[in-house]
Parts: structure tokens; sequence; C-alpha cells
């Protein structure tokens, strides 16, 4: 079963949706103290990062996300959250894959960076399992990752920024899987195979 | 590279979708959720639902059907009709709608731009802006409550200085509905978005007019737009999702098929 923690964020039942849609059985967990219980674990996220982090850190899931041994996923805010630090409100996250958030720049082209934007391979990972590189994932943010060795796919406009992340049990993803129509629904079934040794 | 997106709206009234002319005498086209999962599986890039009577009734929409798309379809989708307040456009965006779209209560109240852009992230605000142009004076002017012709009003604004306030407050986006083009079919507004696009730093959809695949080029081509969204000409089969696309790649506009 998968854990589907609740730290009061808005988008909470799209992405209980999505891995409905591909018969992966998620419950969503409002106790930081049950999440060990779960053989996985996804953390949504929208709005700013310093209310989203005070939220998690006021109810304890700062402690039982780092203490989690089993795969977790963060996505767009989630995903942030997991780092070490944004700009966003210039707060710390919590730390557990390497690298900054950054506030996307640019002179030309409007933010925020929103729409379908092409994905490139980085580094090899279970997550890229039949997935195309340049395929189309569906973007809505201001702030992103800076390419580090824990960069698994990135993406650009104006600047490069990563797309997906990794580190030990931890992964993140920028996008919307819960959105990217088929190509999201592969990530998501590659994220509940995905065992990290 | 960011693709330009094709973004079919439907106008909900009652649990259907309906499409009027010009704003006015509205027809059912069909069911909410099947055209929904239609458009997606023919390769839309992301769908808008306006509940249109709701206000003009002074009342949120319907968030039990904003559920059901949301457990139904996986691209992102934007819902408008009625969200007056933070605790409206929570329910909303808890129900699983991706973005929010209000036009007629940010009239009324413009401060309820920047409440919502601090609560939920400038990223899901969206603001619909219905411009006029008026011959006689010569200007583009911003109307309200269009969902109704009896209720339709003038607003206090010119399109231009509504568009630069409502950036400022914290719009993520903008949709520019240009309604003497609406349902008429004779292309977009391309001058009038080309001047909007100037002053707009968020991304900008362009609403109202198309009627061949020519006019999403050029919408692209010549405006600059983000987006372009279109209601008639995919509810009547005059255009085809896929083929418009294979269009837009064969004069080089880049866009996800």
């Amino acid at each position: 079963m998968i854990a589907l923690i609740n730290t009061g964020c808005a988008n909470l039942n799209s992405v209980k949706f999505a891995f409905e849609r591909t018969n992966q059985p998620i419950e969503i967990v409002n106790d930081p103290a049950k999440l060990k219980q779960y053989s996985r674990a996804v953390l949504p996220g929208v709005g700013h990062a310093k209310a989203a982090m005070q939220r998690l850190c006021a109810s304890g899931w700062d402690q039982a996300i780092r203490e989690y041994d089993n795969p977790l996923l963060g996505i767009c805010l989630g995903m942030q959250l997991l780092c070490e630090h944004t700009e966003e409100g210039d707060i710390n996250g919590l730390g557990v894959i390497p690298g900054r958030l950054v506030e996307l720049k640019s002179n030309t082209k409007p933010l925020p960076h929103m729409g379908w934007n092409t994905l490139s391979f980085a580094n090899d990972h279970p997550i890229l399992t039949g997935i195309k590189s340049e395929s189309y994932i569906y973007y809505v943010h201001s702030f992103a990752h800076e390419v580090n060795a824990a960069s698994i796919a990135t993406s650009e406009y104006e600047q490069r920024f990563s797309a997906i992340i990794a580190k030990d049990n931890y992964l993140g993803m920028q996008f919307h899987p819960e959105r990217s129509a088929q190509l999201g629904a592969t990530l998501l079934s590659n994220f509940t195979q995905w065992n990290p040794s | 590279m960011l693709a330009k997106r094709i973004i079919p709206c439907l106008d909900v009234k009652n649990n259907q979708v309906v499409k009027g002319v010009e704003f006015k005498q509205h027809e059912v086209v069909g069911d909410i959720l099947s055209l929904a999962q239609a458009y997606s599986d023919a390769g839309a890039d992301e769908l808008v639902f306006y509940e249109i009577t709701a206000s003009v009734e002074k009342r949120l929409l319907d968030v039990n059907w904003v559920e059901q798309i949301a457990a139904q379809i996986n691209i992102p989708f934007c819902v408008a009709g009625g969200i007056r307040s933070i605790e409206d456009a929570a329910r909303v965006l808890t129900s699983g709608a991706d973005k929010i779209s209000i036009n007629s209560p940010a009239i009324a109240r413009p401060e309820l731009i920047k409440e919502l852009s601090d609560e939920f992230g400038k990223q899901c605000i969206v603001v619909g802006v219905d411009s006029f142009y008026d011959k006689e004076t010569e200007q583009y002017l911003v109307y309200q409550l269009t969902g109704d012709p009896n209720a339709s009003s003038r607003t206090r604004y010119q399109t231009s200085e509504w568009i630069q306030q409502v950036q400022e407050l914290g719009a993520g986006e903008i949709v520019l509905n240009c309604m003497n083009q609406d349902g008429v079919r004779n292309g977009y507004d391309i001058e009038q978005l080309s001047e909007i696009r100037k002053l707009c730093d968020v991304p900008l959809i362009a609403s109202g007019g198309a009627g061949t695949q020519q006019h999403f080029v050029d919408v692209f081509n010549t405006a600059n737009v983000d987006g372009a969204l279109a209601a008639s000409v995919f509810h009547k089969n005059i255009i085809n999702i896929n083929e418009l696309k294979q269009t837009l790649r064969n004069n080089k506009i880049v866009t996800r098929i």
C-alpha cells in the first residue's frame, strides 16, 4: 500500500486519483507515526514553500520522512521540500536529496514556467524505464532545482534545471506526473515497481 | 522546448456543456465527462471549464463535476465560475482542479486576486478578461457577467490597464477573451492580443474567434501567445485536434504530439 502524505495541500486528490487510475492502492495518511507501515510514500505539494515546510514540521512529518527507508516520491513542491534549500522564503528543506532551488528568471519568456516541456535524460535510473527522451511532461512552477549529481532528467526554460532527481530511496519530480497524460502514468507505475538497492 | 498549448473550452450550464454565439443563445453540446475524456484522448493540452451562470447567480460552481473530471482525466484543467473567496477556491482546488480562473468577482473586488495568489501560489490563479472593442471610442473595454446577456455590463476598466493591474495583484496566467470575435469563427483578434502580449509577463491565452487551423498558426506566430483556447470549432468537429497539431508542427510551432 502507498501512503499519500497529507500536509493539507490542495492537489492531494489529483495525485490520489492518478494512482487509482493505474490500479495502485493508495491511502491518505494523516499521522506521521504510521508512515513506516507503508511500503511506499508520496509527498505532494502546491503553494508556497515556507508555509508548506512549516506545516510539515509542525505536524512531525519532517522527522518521519527523514527516517523513512522505503521509496518516497516528492511531486512539485513536495520534491522541493526534500532538497537542501529553496530561495522561496529562503528556507532549508529536509535535505534528503542534495541541491538547491533557485527562482527561474527570464527577460523574454513568461513566468511562471507553465505548460508541456520536454524531458532530457541526465543519468540512468529505473524510473525512466520505457520512457523516451524528449517526451512531454506538464509543468507549473516558479522555482527549480539546479542540475547536480542527483539529477536524473532535466528540462530547459531559459536555463536548464532538474526535472527528476533521486538520492537513495528518495525521488523527486518537478513536473506533475498526475497531469502528464500517458507518460505521467508510466512514470508513476515505474515508481511503484522501483526497488532502490 | 515549451510547447504552445491547445485548450478546448467547455462552457457548463446545469451540468451540461453548452455553446452560445457572442455569449448568447446557449445550446447543449453534450455531457461534461464524456467530452472531457474525448478531448483529452484527442491530444488537448489542457481543458478549461466555465460554469457560466455561477457568477450571475452569485454562487459557487458545483464542485461535484470537478471531482469527477479530476478522477477521470490525466491532463491539467482549469475551472471557473463564481469563485469569490479563499474558501471557494480551496473547495475547487481540493476537488482536484489544477487551476482556478476568476473574472467578474475580481472586477468587483480586485484584492481577491492577491488573496488567492498569496494563499495558493500564483501558478494556479488564472484571471479571465472579457474585452470588447468599442467602435465609437476606439477603445478596448473590460466587460463583466458575460455569462448572461441580461446581466452583462461594461466595467470601469480599459483592457490594457486591467491586464497590468491583475499582474501586479498576482495573476499567474491571463485568458484574454475578445468578445467581438466570440463564436463567429473569423479568427483571433491578433492586433489586440499582440498589444496585450507586450504588457503581459505571465502566460497569455488567446480566446475568441478560432475558425480555421490557420487562425491558430497566425495567433501563435504573430501574437506569440502561450496557448489558444477555442470551443465551437472543437465541439462541432470543424477542427480535429490531431490534425491541428500536425499543421502547427508543419509551421514550425512547438507542439506536443
